[in-house]
């Protein structure tokens, strides 16, 4: 780690708990690093997160940071950004508490166009209990709880978010490094509801159950298998199986849920 | 200066009080009977410059509150039977992690969607042991308009000062009735707020260390320039996670003795006649009412009869129990559900008194007659 980044770190209680090869170490590292290039107050940040491997990322990360219940932590970010919208506040998720028991918070906060910037670690399985499919699990993947292949549909969260109201959707990768800070970047900057994926590995558990390889070939399939959206664009249906689309999908400027809620207060004094 | 009386709904008291008391945040869902709290918090918030937001479900309501509640707003949130179930993961959240909020829970009839409209006293083992694993929790519960006001300001009060979950356990009654009332001026409220650390003396911020030895750590909202980490893991006094044996035994330890040795400050109750009686009709809440009537007709027949009226549920107050006069006999606890806080009550008396119940669970309140009759009932069959 470069030193000038140890601040954003709360050091004493590294090392973390992430298994070897893991790429959640990589996006934390990405937030980080997009947090330095803006040179925001570390006092007026605030990470939110649930519950999973990706969500106790805030625990080794020295800011206003709270590791709430499993699915909410879009919920426990709205009160906060609510309460005080001088802070600037961002969600580290994974696939499963966002999409999956935080399903709900998630298409509501982007329909509401809160200011809060949301990052999914998106390895398309439930790690930290060892192996079970989320709606983020290709179909026809395996889990420990897909034990004959998956054969639920997974969802596309960029169009998702995009959906349901999202300002801002990208799609970054732990092997683009220095575009995932770019788009972190982005998102952090952008007022209104900013949705970063970053598509990351899971060696222990989705790699071992479905034989993808070691960590190395696992980054190697996640560079070959990722194209951008112009290159989309020129693909077929067929071709597009499998791989992972990067980029910037949407960006609005729309009116923000807090500053809305100022012109109420402002309103409701002014009357009385 | 005196206010004017005024026709007011419980629900509406509610609001009036929480926001004499501080409250500057609200989040809710809607629910009956509780909705007027959310639609007259909407109404009333703003003006105060506070916020309101009605989220996607009850879950996030209590979230939202517990993150406003750490940004440093006071917060609360209100629901019925079904919203109170949905929210108990987060109130454990708010125990643990200790972050005042308010929580108003004003009973209708269930299980499940039960009887929407209409009144029970079902929620008083929910109250208590809704979230999973040891935790403390406060829970008040008001008989009438007026002292739905000031029950909520204290209610927001006991939660500040201890820094746990208050919850306000009302019912369709209280929340819907109309009484004449006459508020305080607000100027001679007692407020209470979280204590927290001198923040231009300290360098560095434990969030979760006992400083004053009261069990309750000093609080520093978000922002205020000292970012720590709070989690609903296990933690120790830096608020990192922790499976050490000792730290997690000190950790519950230190949240069960705050309110263990602050019992005689939030425990609350109201006797009437107690002290000659031979019989006494114990009651919370809405049922309380026709249970003073009863006691009130009956003292008037010359029956030795009295009543205790527990204001504060939980921690539950057994120093009322245990202070009974020798006269007292037989006990009639009157509840409108299968039978509930007598468990604890007969627990507490360990043998002393003949307890009986009153229970009513078809969606109608117990009547003064009902308890007459059921006075009456016990003393033939002495």
């Amino acid at each position: 780690m470069r030193k000038s980044l140890e601040k954003y770190y709360r050091t004493e209680r590294l090392p973390h708990i992430w298994c070897p090869g893991c790429g959640h170490g990589i996006v934390t590292g990405a937030v980080i690093r997009a947090i330095d290039n803006l040179n925001i107050d570390q006092n007026k940040i605030c990470i939110v997160s649930g519950i999973g491997c990706s969500s106790r990322a805030p625990g080794y990360l020295n800011f206003n940071t709270l590791h709430t219940t499993h699915g909410r932590a879009l919920a426990f970010a709205t009160g906060i950004k609510l309460a005080n919208p001088e802070l600037k506040v961002i969600v580290l998720t994974g696939d499963g508490d966002c999409t999956a028991i935080g399903g709900n918070h998630f298409i509501h906060s982007a329909r509401r166009n809160i200011d809060i910037t949301t990052i999914i670690f998106n390895n398309n399985i439930y790690g930290m209990t060892s192996g079970q499919y989320s709606p983020m699990t290709p179909k026809g993947a395996f889990a420990t709880t897909a034990p004959y292949g998956n054969i639920d549909r997974n969802f596309d969260l960029c169009k998702l978010a995009q959906a349901a109201g999202a300002t801002y959707v990208a799609r970054g990768t732990v092997y683009h490094v220095p575009q995932l800070i770019k788009m972190i970047e982005k998102a952090i900057t952008h007022k209104g509801f900013s949705v970063v994926e970053a598509a990351t590995i899971c060696p222990t558990y989705f790699g071992r159950k479905n034989k993808v390889g070691s960590p190395v070939k696992m980054m190697e399939i996640l560079r070959d298998n990722t194209i951008t959206i112009k290159a989309a664009e020129k693909m077929s249906k067929e071709e597009l199986e499998g791989k992972i689309v990067m980029g910037e999908f949407y960006e609005e400027t729309a009116p923000e849920y807090t500053e809305e809620y100022m012109k109420i207060i402002k309103n409701a004094q002014g009357v009385e | 200066m005196t206010n004017k009386p005024v026709l007011m709904q419980g629900n509406e008291a509610c609001v009036e009080g929480a926001i004499v008391a501080g409250m500057r945040f609200y989040a809710g869902y809607p629910i009956t009977p509780s909705t007027e709290i959310a639609e007259i918090a909407a109404e009333r918030l703003p003006k105060v410059g506070g916020k309101f937001i009605q989220m996607e479900d009850e879950i996030a309501s209590m979230g939202a509150v517990i993150g406003a509640s750490l940004a440093g707003l006071k917060s609360m949130t209100a629901t019925s039977g079904p919203g109170f179930s949905l929210k108990q993961e987060n109130i454990g959240y708010a125990c643990l992690t200790e972050v005042p909020c308010v929580i108003v829970d004003v009973q209708r009839g269930g299980p499940s969607t039960g009887l929407p409209t209409l009144p029970a006293q079902g929620d008083v083992m929910q109250a208590r042991w809704g979230t999973h694993g040891d935790h403390p929790i406060i829970v008040l519960s008001p008989s009438y308009v007026r002292e739905v006001f000031d029950m909520t300001v204290r209610a927001f009060n006991l939660s500040e000062k201890y820094r746990t979950p208050v919850i306000l356990l009302m019912d369709e009654v209280i929340g819907h009735m109309r009484e004449k009332v006459i508020l305080p001026d607000p100027s001679t409220v007692e407020v209470i707020n979280r204590k927290k650390p001198d923040l231009s003396k300290i360098t560095k911020y434990n969030p979760y260390e006992d400083v004053d030895g009261d069990g309750i750590p000093p609080m520093v909202n978000f922002g205020e320039g000292f970012p720590y980490h709070v989690t609903g893991l296990i933690h120790d006094v830096y608020g990192a996670p922790s499976t050490n044996p000792e730290v997690t035994f000190k950790l519950i330890s230190r949240l069960m003795k705050k309110i263990e040795n602050n019992i005689d400050d939030i425990i609350d109750y109201e006797k009437l006649y107690t002290e000659d009686a031979e019989t006494v009709v114990i009651s919370f809440g809405s049922t309380a009412r026709s249970v003073t009537r009863a006691v009130k007709i009956l003292r008037n027949d010359n029956v030795k009869i009295g009543a205790l009226r527990l204001k504060t549920i939980w921690p539950f107050p057994k120093t009322a129990i245990n202070e009974l006069p020798d006269s007292v006999k037989n006990i009639i606890v009157a509840e409108m559900n299968y039978g509930q806080l007598i468990e604890t009550i007969e627990a507490t008396s360990k043998g002393k008194f003949n307890i009986f119940g009153l229970n009513k669970f078809n969606g109608e309140l117990i009547s003064p007659d009902e308890v007459i009759d059921k006075v009456r009932e016990v003393l033939n069959n002495a």
